[in-house]
C-alpha cells in the first residue's frame, strides 16, 4: 500500500513535468504524452482507488449493515472476474439492461438498504469530497483487466439498447449542430493535437473503451464510463443528462459491442 | 461569364469539401428502427431541473434529423433538399460589407469556449462563444495545435484570390455550411445565431486578407 502511494507520488511528479512542456510541435508532443502514459502505467493514482474501493465491497455498510460481496453484475453474486467487460446486459430481477453504475447502485439500494437519491449524490468526487461509487466502479473494472470486451447483444433487450445508442450516437443538435458522430466517426482525426476515435469501428471503439474507468491527469480524478458520457453532452453544448439513465446506457451498449473482443487494460491513465 | 466562371468554381469547391468532409461511411442506411422509441428515450434522459431555456437545444430542425436518420451520409436527393433549404437561411450585415478585420478574426479562430451548460461545469454566463475553427482546421502556420476534421485552411485567400465571388463563399460556407455540403461536420454559425454576421465578417477577413497569417509564411 506504501509502496503503491509512493509510486503515485513519483507518477504525479512526472506528470507536472511533462504537462509544462506541451506546447511544442504536434508530432513531438504525440511523443512525449505516449512517454508519459507510459511512465505513468508503473503509477496509476488509480491504484489507490481501486484499493479503497476493494475496502468498500467487503465493508458492512448501509441501514442493512450488509456488504456488497452477494451483488451480481451478470456473472453471479460475488462473481466479479470479467463481470465489467460483459456490461451492459439484461438483468431479470429488474427486467432493464443496466450499465455496471446502475448495478452497483441496484445493489447498495436492495443488499444495504441505501436510498438511491442519498447513494448517488456523490456519483463523481470533487476536489475535497471523494465518491464510493467511482473507488467501487474502479475496483469492478479492475477486475476484467486482461479480458476481452463482450457485448454481443443478443437478448432482444439489449439490441434495442443496442439501436438506441446508435440513434443517439449519431443523433444532432443544439447550437453547434453536434452529435458524437461528428468527432467520433471517422478515422485518424485530432481536435487540436487530441487524437480521436472512430468509435463505429472495432478498433476505434476497442481504444477508447478498453481503459474505462480512467485517471485523468487534467482533471485530477477518476472518471467513470457515465461521468465521460455525461460529459460529452456537455461538450456538445446539450443540456445535462441524468445519472444512470437509459440514453447513457445505451450509448454504452452500442460503444461496448463495438468494441467487442478488445482486452481490458483497466483502470486507464489518460490527459 | 462571370456567373458561369462562379458557378464552375463554387462546384470544384464543393467537390473538395465533399472528398475531405465526408464521413466515410459508405451508403446510406435505412431509417434507424426504434428512432421513435429512442427519441423519447433521448428526451427522457435529461434531468428534470434542466431549465426550458436548455432543454430547447434538443430540438432538431429537418437538416439535423435527416443527418441523423442517414448517419450523415444522404442519398443525393435529400442532400440537394437540404442543401437548397439551407441557402435559402443565409442573412448579410447590414452595412453588406463581408470583409471585416482579420485581427478580430483571428481571436475568433482560436476561442473555443462559450455556450458550454449544465450543472457540473458550465461556462460562466455571458461568456463570449467563440469560431474555435482551430479545433478542425488548420488556418495560420504559427499555430500548431490545429485539429484536422475539417480541410486545411492555410493560404486560404492566397490559393482562390479575394474576388468577391470567393469572400461570399467564404461568408455563406461560415453562416451556413449545410447550404454547400449537406450534413458536413461544420456548424451553422450563422443560422443559430452562434457568431453573429459581424463576427462571421471578420473571420472571412482572417481567411481573405492578404495581411492576415492565413496568407503569410
Amino acid at each position: 500500500m506504501i509502496q503503491r502511494f509512493i509510486r503515485t507520488l513519483v507518477g504525479a511528479a512526472v506528470v507536472a513535468a511533462f504537462a509544462g512542456s506541451a506546447a511544442a510541435q504536434d508530432s513531438k508532443v504525440a511523443d512525449e504524452l505516449a512517454k508519459y502514459r507510459e511512465a505513468l502505467a508503473d503509477g496509476n493514482p488509480a491504484d489507490l482507488l481501486e484499493v479503497k474501493g476493494a475496502a468498500l465491497w467487503a465493508e458492512k455498510r448501509g441501514p442493512k449493515n450488509a456488504s456488497l460481496e452477494q451483488c451480481d453484475f451478470g456473472l453471479g453474486p460475488g462473481k466479479l472476474d470479467g463481470a465489467y467487460a460483459q456490461l451492459p446486459r439484461y438483468f431479470k430481477d429488474t427486467g432493464k439492461v443496466m450499465d455496471v453504475e446502475s448495478r452497483l447502485v441496484h445493489c447498495m439500494v436492495t443488499l444495504q438498504g441505501f436510498k438511491q437519491e442519498d447513494v448517488t449524490k456523490q456519483w463523481f468526487s470533487k476536489p475535497g469530497t471523494e465518491s464510493d461509487i467511482e473507488a467501487l466502479v474502479t475496483f469492478i473494472g479492475a477486475k476484467s483487466n486482461g479480458m476481452p470486451i463482450n457485448v454481443p447483444a443478443t437478448h432482444p433487450e439489449e439490441k434495442k439498447m443496442y439501436q438506441i445508442g446508435e440513434y443517439v450516437f449519431y443523433r444532432r443538435s443544439g447550437p453547434q449542430d453536434f452529435s458524437c458522430a461528428i468527432c467520433h466517426g471517422q478515422d485518424g482525426k485530432r481536435i487540436r493535437l487530441q487524437e480521436l476515435g472512430n468509435l463505429t469501428t472495432k478498433e476505434g471503439a476497442g481504444t477508447a473503451m478498453k481503459t474505462w474507468p480512467s485517471y485523468r491527469v487534467s482533471q485530477g480524478a477518476v472518471w467513470t464510463m457515465e461521468r465521460r458520457l455525461i460529459d460529452c453532452m456537455r461538450q456538445a453544448r446539450f443540456p445535462e443528462p441524468k445519472y444512470l439513465s437509459d440514453s447513457i446506457i445505451a450509448l454504452q451498449v452500442y460503444l461496448q459491442k463495438n468494441a467487442t473482443g478488445t482486452v481490458m487494460e483497466t483502470p486507464g491513465i489518460k490527459r | 461569364m462571370k456567373k458561369l466562371m462562379f458557378a464552375a468554381l463554387c462546384a470544384a469547391l464543393a467537390q473538395t469539401a465533399l472528398a475531405q468532409e465526408r464521413t466515410p461511411s459508405g451508403k446510406a442506411v435505412a431509417k434507424n428502427p426504434v428512432s421513435a422509441e429512442a427519441e423519447q428515450v433521448f428526451r427522457n434522459s435529461f434531468r428534470p431541473d434542466n431549465p426550458k431555456y436548455w432543454m430547447s437545444r434538443l430540438e432538431q430542425d429537418d437538416a439535423m434529423k435527416l443527418c441523423g436518420q442517414y448517419k450523415d451520409n444522404p442519398p443525393a436527393a435529400v442532400r440537394q433538399k437540404i442543401e437548397l433549404a439551407q441557402k435559402a437561411t443565409i442573412r448579410y450585415p447590414v452595412d453588406g460589407k463581408l470583409m471585416g478585420k482579420w485581427q478580430e478574426g483571428e481571436k475568433i479562430a482560436a476561442h473555443g469556449r462559450g455556450g458550454h451548460i449544465g450543472f457540473i461545469q458550465p461556462d460562466a454566463p455571458m461568456t463570449p462563444r467563440g469560431g474555435n475553427c482551430y479545433a478542425c482546421h488548420q488556418l495560420a502556420a504559427k499555430e500548431v495545435a490545429y485539429g484536422t476534421i475539417g480541410p486545411s485552411l492555410h493560404h486560404f485567400g492566397k490559393l482562390r484570390g479575394n474576388s468577391d465571388d470567393i469572400v461570399k463563399y467564404a461568408y455563406d460556407k461560415i453562416y451556413n455550411s449545410n447550404a454547400f455540403n449537406a450534413c458536413t461536420n461544420m456548424p451553422r454559425f450563422g443560422l443559430h445565431n452562434w457568431l453573429t454576421p459581424e463576427e462571421i465578417t471578420h473571420v472571412v477577413a482572417f481567411l481573405m486578407d492578404p495581411e492576415s497569417p492565413v496568407n503569410k509564411d
